[in-house]
């Protein structure tokens, strides 16, 4: 007898969920430090109820598309220039080689130095976190971009911004966006740091909601917000990459 | 069946004069092609063959204008090659189609670039060249959906559809199977019969220049050199399994054997 593929998954997570709650509500575990699945639960239905959590996850991620837009829109072109010229090349693309490999919430200290507790301060640190993978993937993308592409496309007339917009960025396109997708990951995690362990008056986002739980003792809201930032993570994903990805390979027959 | 064209009285289309190329590589200076002295006249066939490594896709770069000479010139029509252009197209080894457009598209590239065509008589006129490549029915298929015989297909309409004065054609047949590419000889020959193009194929297999090519130019390598021009006056079509082109082929054969045999 062969089971349907979910069964086992479902079986294994009903086990996990319903182990933690006896575990808990049996009072093996001590519920300050580890909460029920129940008690976590409890605090997204009231959190949900009363506003709190929808009006921080906007928060969030209104920082987090904004970086994030702000960081891809100048981290293509920059990408392109330097793939496209020598100098800048041996310059800033040595420069986001570097700075790729800083964890972006290195650099709360100084955006709070310089744009004081404000928005702009985590916007900073976002598109910080976004930039450098997004210049790197793309420089790489249009470095990559088969010669012989821009030879047929040269020998048919194509020639300066045509050969960009109509060659070279399709071309590239599939590096670019595992490149923006790179940049997502980093900006969410930065993000989740600046908000952590910065508290931003100007919105309360799902970080800062993750450490009052820390500050309140409350286990449940903490485990609650981590729930809920793996679940936008994988969403974000879900909407907006996983389609993209899915067309690129559908349409160019791309092997994965 | 049509006699060859007598191209030879026809006026010079492309005219090659002392060519020289040069490479820097990594070790050290390689002289890619010496001296060449070509012209290929309007209408014609010329297939450029010889061991790899002779300089025959350097050659076509040159062409194409997507490369420079180093000593010596290169003119169309009594004007100087010194950068690619509409007028001389190539097709590539690798079928070089794009694939992020479907066929119809890929087509259409060329031709979108094209100044004076309506959008109209651009699709009209890729569609005209799909059919006679015989893919008409493929218009909307992703290059990836294709056999490799299809996808060179889809690159010769392309490279068709602009409707260049010289089409140059870089080894186009090489990845493909031997059945595939007899009903691609014939199919070019067909072609080249209908639109009289000036194509200049190159090419390391001496029974397809000699089943495609009106003249035959023998290059021998380091540096690549004109080493013979035969002159194939077979009739069209010709197929790789005639015993007359054998007899032809075996004749460039021997030919190149001679030069390989002497010690350089
Ligand atoms: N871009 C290049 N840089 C350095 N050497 C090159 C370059 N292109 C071709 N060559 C050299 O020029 C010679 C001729 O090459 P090529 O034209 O590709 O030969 P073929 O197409 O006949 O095989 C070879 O020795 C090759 O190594
Ligand atoms: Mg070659």
């Amino acid at each position: 007898m062969k089971l349907p593929r979910p069964v086992i998954p479902t079986l294994v997570a009903l086990a996990f969920f319903g182990g933690w709650e006896w575990l808990v509500s049996s009072g093996r575990v001590n519920d300050v430090l580890v909460p029920a699945p129940s008690q976590i639960l409890q605090w997204f239905l009231e959190a949900l109820k009363s506003g709190e959590l929808l009006s921080a996850t906007w928060v969030t991620m209104r920082r987090l598309i904004i970086g994030f837009a702000i960081g891809v829109s100048l981290g293509v072109p920059l990408g392109a220039l330097s793939a496209q010229v020598r100098w800048i090349r041996d310059t800033i693309g040595v420069l986001a080689l570097g700075l790729q490999t800083l964890p972006s919430v290195c650099w709360v200290p100084l955006a709070l130095l310089w744009f004081g507790i404000r928005e702009e301060a985590v916007l900073f640190v976002v598109v910080m976190g976004t930039i450098w993978a997004v210049v790197i993937a793309v420089q790489e993308a249009v470095l990559n971009v088969p010669p012989l592409f821009l030879r047929a496309a040269q020998t048919m007339g194509s020639n300066g911004w045509h050969l960009w917009s109509h060659v070279i960025f399709p071309a590239a396109l599939p590096g670019v966006i595992s490149g923006m997708k790179q940049g997502w990951a980093f900006a969410w995690r930065s993000l989740m740091a600046a908000e952590i362990f910065v508290v931003i008056v100007t919105g309360f986002g799902l970080g800062s909601l993750l450490n009052a739980g820390r500050e309140l003792l409350r286990m449940d809201q903490v485990m609650g917000v981590m729930a809920v930032v793996m679940l936008v993570g994988l969403l974000a994903d879900l909407i907006f990459f996983a389609p993209i990805e899915r067309w690129l390979r559908r349409s160019r027959g791309l092997a994965r | 069946m049509s006699l060859a064209p007598s191209n030879s009285s026809n006026p010079v289309a492309l005219a090659l004069r002392d060519v020289t190329k040069r490479f820097h590589g990594a070790a050290g200076e390689v002289t890619a092609l010496e001296n060449i002295t070509l012209d290929v006249h309007e209408g014609e066939f010329l297939a450029i063959v010889g061991p790899s490594g002779c300089g025959k896709s350097t050659l076509l770069s040159l062409l194409a204008g997507l490369e420079h000479t180093n000593e010596g010139t290169i003119e169309l029509d009594h004007e100087a090659v010194h950068a690619p252009g509409r007028d001389r197209l190539v097709m590539f080894q690798q079928d070089a189609l794009f694939p992020w457009l479907n066929v119809l598209e890929n087509v259409l590239f060329g031709l979108r670039l094209k100044p004076g065509l309506s959008d109209a008589e651009r699709v009209e006129s890729a569609r005209y060249y799909l059919n006679l490549v015989g893919l008409g029915n493929k218009e909307k298929s992703r290059p990836h959906e294709l056999s490799g015989g299809m996808r060179q297909r889809v690159a010769l309409a392309r490279s068709l559809a602009p409707n260049p004065r010289v089409l140059l054609m870089d080894e186009p047949f090489s990845a493909l199977d031997a059945i595939t590419r007899e009903q691609l000889y014939s199919d070019i020959q067909e072609i080249f019969t209908k639109r009289q193009k000036t194509i200049i194929l190159v090419t390391h297999n001496i029974r397809e220049a000699v089943c495609l090519g009106d003249r035959v130019a023998l290059f021998s390598p380091h540096p690549g050199r004109v080493q013979r021009v035969f002159d194939i006056q077979l009739p069209r079509p010709r197929r790789m399994n005639d015993p007359a082109l054998a007899t032809l082929a075996a004749e460039v054969t021997a030919e190149l054997s001679i030069h390989l045999s002497q010690p350089s």
